[in-house]
Order: structure tokens, then C-alpha cells, then sequence
């Protein structure tokens, strides 16, 4: 079966959405996702979906779920790229995904994630108690 | 007045995505603004996931309809599966029996210009929507 | 029917100068249109009327189709020149009184005849006239449907503020046609300009009820949903009462009283700032060496 591939950039990680994606696809990017998190000790996850089409309430259930998983393990979750009539229409179906931090394209994406952990980062340090 | 119609299986996951594309492909022939091609093909994704998982599979019909100078797409979505008990109450938002968000129904009600759903205990479920152009 | 045919081909020239005498003294509109051109309808409208008289009665039937046709062209046209509905009725309601002059001449001799002649041509001619009224609207409704998209079109400018700062300066009142054209151009433009933030100015609407507020909570929801931040100004203190009293909450909005203090938020977000670089000129006396 087809699996979406997940890049690793550092401490982030990296997930291109192109195919129209069956359930059983978003199903699966959710678990793979949620393992690479856990091996790597990611901080961040981008997902970008410029070229996905649609995104009903199934597929936008899964991301506000990666979000949510991301941020249990430490992680903050940025989804890229939404289409504008793609936004509408969830936005029209009833669905806000209120939990995730969202971003133009890619570049602006990784640069709030830099932002994010390079804040959490300064936040954890003074007192020494991570790492 | 039905200008043309053809019927597809829902059968398998697969199903679902193939009938997406096959709503995008009639609306896109009438030539519908890419918001309303998007808004019918995700109603279709809700609706056709229904008949699948709730459904225990069935089929859609597609089919160009004329209403004076207008056009539009409707989509008919049927299934022999158990049937929805209380419909006034599948169509409130955030009400699900499925463990999903309860959107589809009452979602896909608002992507649409029609929406009719019939449905009887134990006999299946038929949910008939259109998009005017 | 056919003597009504033979009544108008006999008679035509009488019949022509008949009408146009009749329209010189009643409805006559020389500021919209010129002699000739009015006699050259006329006499085309006389001479497909007399030809499809001959076949039939019945104004809806294949024989008075050049007829209609002939109408519709009349109908666009006249419109075009600026004669109302009504005057474009009266051109042809007004061959009445000529034809009828014509058939009394002539059927002198059958007194019922002449009732049922006259009877028959003038309901043709009011169903002729009718259809043409109908054109007429029906192009005036095409200019009207034109007119409204091209005002949407119009009403929606999205203008750049800045690198990454797009503004939609909203005026007049909003409807659900116009929000969705709206929601659609400035959610394109964000997207087309890598723009960070968005400002919708209200200030130029005068009422908003919750209709409109869904749909403007909509539009920033959707452009939040993209990646970029929405705010909303130009609130006046009777809409924020309105807002208020509607029960419509605005909470996960940003809202400022005024375009410019939406604008220096943006800039601020954008870690820019404006400062002053010098004294300002005086710029009621001209520059001296420019």
C-alpha cells in the first residue's frame, strides 16, 4: 500500500500531501507520522498541502489529530499552504482547526517553526532543568 | 429536467475517491467557479464516505439537471444499509454515531443549494443533493 | 384572413402614412430617432405584418415568425435609443387606427365582416405589441444582470498597503452574492501577494446584521485557515452597538476603530515601525528647488 513519504529536516520533519488521499492513506500518515516524531525527538512538523484539492471533515479531523498527537510528544505541528477555495469550503462545512498554527507556504512555515523552538528553547534554558 | 445521468459503485475506499473525481469532472463541465467545484466534491467525500461506512455500500448517480436557465449537478446517494433512526438529529452539528467530528451531514447540507435525505429503519438511506451553477 | 391581407396590400401607402401621422401627433419622440429610420420601420413592420397576415392569425404561429423577429430587433434597438417599454408599444398599437380606417373603406359593404376583421387584426396587433414589451424588458433585465456583475467587480478592490499588508476597503451594503465574490478576491489576492495580513475596512457599511457578520467572520476564519492573519476596522460606534446587541461574538477577531491603527498593528506584527526621519516639510508653500 501507498504511504506518504516523511522528510527529516533537522528537528523538524517535513510531509508533502499531494494525492487525493483515501482514508486508509490519512490513517496511516497519522501513525507514521506520530512514530518518526517519538524516534526522532522532532520539535516541529510541517505539512503542506498547496496541491490537495479538498479536504473534508474526515482529512480534517486527521490533521487537527496530528496536531493534537504532535504537540503530546512535543511538538508543534504548522500546516502550509491551504488553497483559498479549499479554506472556504471548511471553513462552510464547519470546521475551523482552531488548534493549528497555519502558514502561507513553506518557507514562511519553517520560518515559524524556527521562531517556535528557538522561543521554547530560550524559555527552557535559564534554568538549566531540559537537556 | 435530467439532461444526462450515469450510476457509480461505492463499494471500497477507492469508490470514494473515484466518485470525488467523477463529481469534479460533471461540475467542471458546466464550467462551475473552482470554489463551487470544491464545495460539490467535498460534499460528495462526506457523503459517499456515509454510504460506505454507514451504508454498508451502495451507489451514486450523477446526473446534469436543467431548472429553466439554470444548470447544476445532482448527485443521488443511496444505500440498503440499516437506515438513520432519528434524521432530525443526524442532521445537527457535532451529532455522530460513526466516532467522527458529525459534520458530514449536517455539513454537506451547507455546501449545497438542495438537500433531501429519505430514509427507513432497516430498508437504507437515500440522500439526494444538487449544486446549481 | 385573407381579406385583411388583401386590405393591407392594397392599401399599404395609405396605410403607412395613416400610422405615420397617427404616431407624428401622439407618441413621436424626433430627439430619439430620425424620419427616414422611423418610416423605414414602419414600412418593414407594415410589409412582414401583411404577408404574415395572409397565412394565418395566430401571432405565436411559423407564419408571423419574420415578424417577431423583426420586433425583437426593434425591441433591442429602440432600448438602445432610449424609448421606454411603452412608447415601444405604442409604435405598433398605434397602426390600429390607419388599418382600421383602411378595412371600413373597404368592407363598407359587410357590416360583419368588418367587426370580425377588425376584431381579428387588432388582437394580433395587441399580442404583437405585448411580445415586444416582453422583449424589451427581458433586454433591459440582460443590461441590468450585466450591470450588477460588473459592479461586483467593481466593489471589491483589493489594494497593497505594504509588503504583506493587503487591504479590502468595503463600502456599501453587503448581500450573500457579494460577500462570496468578496471572500473569493481577497482570499486570492493573499494568496497571489505572499501577504502575511489583511485588513477589511468597514467603514464605508452602513449596517451590519448577522448575516453579514457570518460572512465576515467566515472570510477571516478561511484567510486564518491559510496562514494569514485577518483584521477587521473602520467599526463605527453605532455598528459595535449593533454587534453587541445581536449577541454576534467577534471575540477571535482582531477589531480596530480605524484603518490606520489596523495598519500600524500590521506593521508592528511585521516587526517594522514608522519614525520620523526629519521635520516635516511645509507643504502649503512650494518646494524651492524641484
Amino acid at each position: 500500500m501507498d504511504r506518504i513519504p516523511i522528510l527529516k529536516m533537522g528537528d523538524c520533519l517535513l510531509v508533502t500531501i499531494q494525492v487525493d488521499m483515501h482514508d486508509q492513506l490519512a490513517v496511516s500518515l497519522q501513525e507514521d507520522l506520530t512514530a518518526q516524531i517519538a524516534k526522532y525527538a522532532s520539535r516541529g512538523v510541517l505539512i503542506d498541502i498547496s496541491t490537495l484539492e479538498i479536504v473534508d471533515s474526515f482529512i480534517g479531523r486527521m490533521l487537527a489529530n496530528i496536531a493534537a498527537m504532535s504537540r503530546v510528544l512535543d511538538a508543534q505541528t504548522v500546516l502550509t499552504g491551504m488553497q483559498p477555495a479549499v479554506a472556504i469550503t471548511l471553513v462552510e462545512l464547519g470546521m475551523s482547526l482552531s488548534g493549528i498554527k497555519t502558514a502561507l507556504n513553506v518557507e514562511r512555515g519553517m520560518e515559524l517553526l524556527r521562531q517556535y523552538i528557538q522561543e521554547e528553547n530560550e524559555y527552557r534554558e535559564p534554568d538549566g532543568s531540559e537537556e | 429536467m435530467v439532461l444526462k445521468s450515469d450510476v457509480h459503485p461505492i463499494k471500497s475506499a477507492d469508490d470514494v475517491v473515484r466518485v470525488r473525481q467523477v463529481a469534479r469532472q460533471w461540475a467542471a463541465e458546466l464550467k462551475f467557479s473552482l470554489v463551487d467545484q470544491t464545495k460539490l466534491v467535498t460534499a460528495t467525500s462526506e457523503l459517499a464516505r456515509n454510504t460506505l461506512e454507514h451504508g454498508k455500500g451502495g451507489t451514486m448517480r450523477v446526473e446534469q439537471v436543467e431548472n429553466g436557465p439554470r444548470r447544476g449537478v445532482r448527485l443521488t446517494f443511496e444505500d440498503n444499509g440499516p437506515g438513520i433512526p432519528n434524521i432530525e438529529r443526524a442532521l445537527q452539528d457535532g451529532y455522530t454515531t460513526g466516532g467522527g467530528l458529525g459534520l458530514g451531514l449536517s455539513g454537506s447540507k451547507r455546501l449545497v443549494n438542495e438537500f433531501e435525505i429519505k430514509s427507513e429503519a432497516g430498508r437504507g438511506t437515500t440522500v439526494t443533493i444538487i449544486r446549481w451553477k | 384572413m385573407s381579406s385583411v391581407h388583401e386590405v393591407l396590400q392594397k392599401n399599404e401607402g395609405a396605410i403607412l402614412s395613416g400610422w405615420l401621422a397617427e404616431m407624428a401627433a401622439s407618441t413621436r419622440r424626433s430627439d430619439l430617432m430620425g424620419d427616414t429610420e422611423l418610416r423605414q420601420q414602419a414600412a418593414e413592420l407594415l410589409r412582414l405584418f401583411a404577408h404574415a397576415a395572409r397565412n394565418s392569425s395566430d401571432t405565436t404561429s411559423e407564419a408571423f415568425s419574420a415578424t417577431r423577429e423583426y420586433l425583437r430587433e426593434i425591441a433591442k434597438s429602440r432600448l438602445d435609443q432610449g424609448f421606454t417599454p411603452s412608447e415601444t408599444a405604442m409604435f405598433i398599437l398605434s397602426l390600429k387606427q390607419p388599418v382600421f380606417n383602411s378595412m371600413r373603406d373597404e368592407l363598407e359593404s359587410d357590416p360583419t365582416q368588418l367587426v370580425a376583421e377588425i376584431w381579428t387584426v387588432g388582437n394580433a396587433l395587441d399580442k404583437l405589441a405585448i411580445q415586444t414589451v416582453d422583449s424589451a424588458v427581458e433586454f433591459r433585465d440582460q443590461v441590468i444582470v450585466r450591470q450588477q456583475q460588473e459592479m461586483l467587480e467593481l466593489s471589491t478592490p483589493v489594494v497593497k498597503l505594504w509588503d504583506g499588508v493587503l487591504a479590502l476597503p468595503l463600502i456599501g451594503t453587503l448581500d450573500s452574492a457579494r460577500t462570496q465574490v468578496v471572500m473569493e478576491s481577497l482570499l486570492s489576492a493573499i494568496v497571489e501577494t505572499n501577504s502575511q495580513i489583511a485588513i477589511i475596512d468597514i467603514t464605508g457599511v452602513p449596517t451590519v446584521d448577522t448575516l453579514v457578520a457570518q460572512h465576515l467572520i467566515k472570510t477571516i476564519t478561511a484567510a486564518r485557515l491559510m496562514g494569514a492573519e485577518c483584521y477587521l476596522s473602520g467599526i463605527r460606534p453605532a455598528i459595535a452597538q449593533t454587534i453587541v446587541h445581536l449577541g454576534i461574538d467577534l471575540a477571535d477577531i482582531q477589531t480596530k476603530a480605524k484603518l490606520a491603527d489596523a495598519f500600524g498593528l500590521a506593521l508592528s506584527r511585521l516587526g517594522k515601525s514608522i519614525v520620523t526621519a526629519k521635520p516635516a516639510t511645509n507643504i502649503t508653500s512650494k518646494p524651492k528647488d524641484a
